[in-house]
């Protein structure tokens, strides 16, 4: 024990060790109440790492070149010992990804996160949600399927919307006419090397920043306001180490029951996490009848065909699915509420947030069907496509949602916070 | 570039909304059945493997239903020279491009795209039509390029369209009629489709009963894991209050 101490005192005299073990788990003081919502950071972490790892494997035997890539990955399935499981994980946990991101946003969302002192925080957050995104977007082009080419395409073609320079830049990010081997080559790029280093880098930023100003917590009141005056801690606060540490660990448990019932009963998820057209190869040729992006996307692709065309430019569809993904990143500005946490909101802020969550689950549901899923209403409408409809109005709840934060959020009706967080 | 963004768009949901729902018939396979995934093989390298290629799946992947190399080699191995091959064909792709249209797919993965059950339909809807070049129409797949591989065991059947008058309504009723039996009678023809379907189903993931049979294991792992970690968190948190 004695020499371990020494060596430990040898590294801690050139590197801070010790030092940054206690300033991120065993003297990280986070409040003591926190609930189910709080598993998903966590989570997200050991995804990202899985992906990391899994990604790495697949690579070793994945052929990124347009002739090759689909039977490359049907080999990675068959001939690979155990290939089959690591694709699955894989392709299991970008969803699951986006899953548990959604939830640790959500959680957010409802107890006010992203309120002051957070902004930067949320922000870095935000910044990772798009990038996971992208990484998302590029690694779908990868399998060669006709799924991962025709959405491709549609996404490149989006930015031919933008007026004047649309066009070369599509061109400039396909680097050919069409999604081609060499648009194929530069997103295996993007998807193994590019992105992640992005996303590493914003991973490290948003865990300094929530360490810098602690975690909120269901009550949303800074624990840091009520110290021991002779320690220094926080009274409601315990250290993450071991407290959060054991606790996360009957997460990690239970969520790899969920993951693992996917990865080996139903790795298609009825053709949401796995597309089935996307078993056929990628043909230049041969447009498919449907293309839908994952699941994932959808709720931004529903923004986008709920926009009519303007001046038969695509362009305003474009800028209100960008918008609807960009909008997250205003909320710290947006929310006027008294209080942070929705346990002390008032019934107006209540309904906006459920309204806003059966607006973006309808949309995330009609971005996956065609838009004449509902029929048409009938002739005293125009004849207009239901599911259209009903697209476009929840198109615009979700962004009333949030242009009328701040007047809402003023007006509610709060209760008043704890002192000391409640259990 | 612009008008194919919107073509992409819009017009392929449009297609939609004209087909009227066609009924697929069941399949009703059992993954399980090595004996019928065998059948399925000897049909499908005699009928299926002259123009359709599965080159992901390797003859001696057979062995996993019980097969020996030298039975492979024997009643199964006619387009390759090893046990360890693919499953390739030697017709050029261009080819079977002039004669019929359109490249015969590669059918590896066949069954994850269409679903079992649109493949047993497709096998059993086949009929005559002097429109088409080939002599042949589908009903799973209206204009299909491919004629009617099998139709020496299913027979000929033809359209006939029946109008009937129901309290009043007409309504017309389009029927598959078969014209000239085949060698099997419509029973044997229907398992013959089954097993050929369980074959390609089959192929199209080898590894996916040996898949859920692992799940179990890891998930009974899981449960296991889940009591002692639970135990330690309780434990811990006895003094957080």
């Amino acid at each position: 024990m004695g020499k371990l101490k020494a060596l430990l005192g040898w590294v801690d005299d050139r590197f801070p060790l010790t030092a940054n073990w206690k300033a991120h788990l065993s003297e990280y003081y986070a409040p003591k109440n926190f609930n189910f919502w709080y598993f998903f950071g966590s989570l997200a972490m050991l995804v990202l790492v899985m992906q990391i790892v899994t990604g790495i494997l697949l690579t070793m035997h994945y052929k990124p070149d347009a002739s090759q890539a689909f039977a490359s990955v049907e080999y990675i399935m068959r001939d690979v010992p155990w290939g089959w499981l690591i694709r699955y994980m894989h392709s299991t946990g970008a969803s699951m990804f986006f899953i548990v991101i959604y939830l640790h946003m959500f959680r957010g969302l409802i107890y006010g996160s992203y309120r002051k002192p957070r902004e930067l925080l949320w922000l870095f957050g935000m910044l990772i949600y798009l990038c996971l995104m992208a990484e998302a977007f590029f690694g779908y082009l990868l399998p060669w399927g006709q799924m991962s080419y025709w959405g491709a395409q549609v996404i490149v073609n989006l930015f031919g919307a933008i007026p004047f320079v649309g066009p070369d830049i599509s061109l400039w990010i396909r680097g050919d006419y069409v999604i081609s081997d060499a648009t194929l080559n530069r997103f295996f790029a993007f998807h193994v090397i590019a992105v992640p280093l992005v996303l590493l880098g914003l991973v490290a930023a948003h865990l300094l920043a929530l360490h810098e100003v602690g975690s909120n917590n269901p009550d949303g009141i800074e624990i840091k306001k009520k110290k021991d005056p002779k320690t220094g801690i926080p009274l409601d606060g315990i250290p993450f180490h071991p407290y959060y540490v054991v606790k996360d660990i009957v997460g990690v448990v239970v969520f790899l029951m969920v993951f693992s019932a996917i990865v080996f009963f139903a790795p298609d998820m009825g053709g949401y996490f796995l597309e089935h057209n996307n078993f056929v190869p990628a043909d230049p040729l041969n447009t498919p009848l449907h293309i839908a992006p994952v699941w994932y996307f959808t709720p931004f692709y529903s923004v986008l065909r709920a926009v009519p065309p303007l001046f038969d430019s695509q362009f305003p569809g474009v800028m209100a699915m960008g918008l609807s993904t960009m909008i997250f990143f205003l909320l710290p500005w947006l929310d006027r509420g008294a209080v942070k946490s929705i346990r002390y909101r008032g019934a107006i802020y209540k309904s906006a947030l459920a309204l806003f969550v059966i607006a973006f689950l309808i949309l995330g549901y009609l971005g996956t069907e065609p838009t004449n899923v509902w029929g048409q209403f009938g002739s005293w409408l125009g004849g207009a496509e239901r599911a259209t409809v009903v697209a476009r109005i929840f198109t615009i709840l979700y962004f009333l949602f949030f242009l009328l934060m701040p007047w809402y959020t003023k007006i509610d009706k709060t209760k008043p916070e704890p002192e000391r967080v409640t259990s | 570039m612009k008008n194919l963004f919107f073509a992409l768009l819009f017009a392929p949901l449009a297609a939609f909304a004209s087909g009227d729902e066609f009924q697929l018939d069941s399949a009703n396979i059992d993954p399980h059945d090595a004996i019928s995934i065998q059948r399925g093989a000897r049909t499908f390298v005699n009928y299926c493997l002259n123009c359709h290629s599965a080159n992901s799946m390797r003859y001696n992947r057979l062995t996993e239903l019980g097969l020996t190399e030298q039975q492979i080699k024997e009643n199964l191995l006619f387009a390759a020279e090893k046990v360890g091959d693919p499953m390739t064909i030697s017709a050029s792709r261009k080819d079977q491009k002039r004669w019929f249209g359109a490249e015969p797919p590669d059918l590896s993965v066949e069954a994850r795209s269409r679903g079992t059950d649109w493949l047993y339909t497709y096998l059993r809807t086949f009929y005559r039509d002097d429109k088409r070049p080939t002599g042949w129409n589908n009903l799973a797949f209206p204009n299909v390029g491919m004629p009617h591989a099998l139709w020496q065991l299913q027979g000929i059947q033809t359209m006939k369209t029946e109008s009937e008058e129901h309290e009043g309504h007409k309504s017309e009723h389009k029927k598959l009629v078969l014209e000239h039996p085949g060698s099997l009678s419509t029973i044997e023809y229907d398992k013959l489709t089954r097993d050929l379907v369980n074959f390609l189903s089959y192929m199209g993931e080898p590894e996916k009963t040996k898949r859920s049979q692992i799940g179990i294991v890891v998930l009974f792992f899981l449960l296991l894991l889940l009591v002692p970690a639970w135990l330690l968190k309780k434990e811990y948190w006895k003094d957080v209050h």
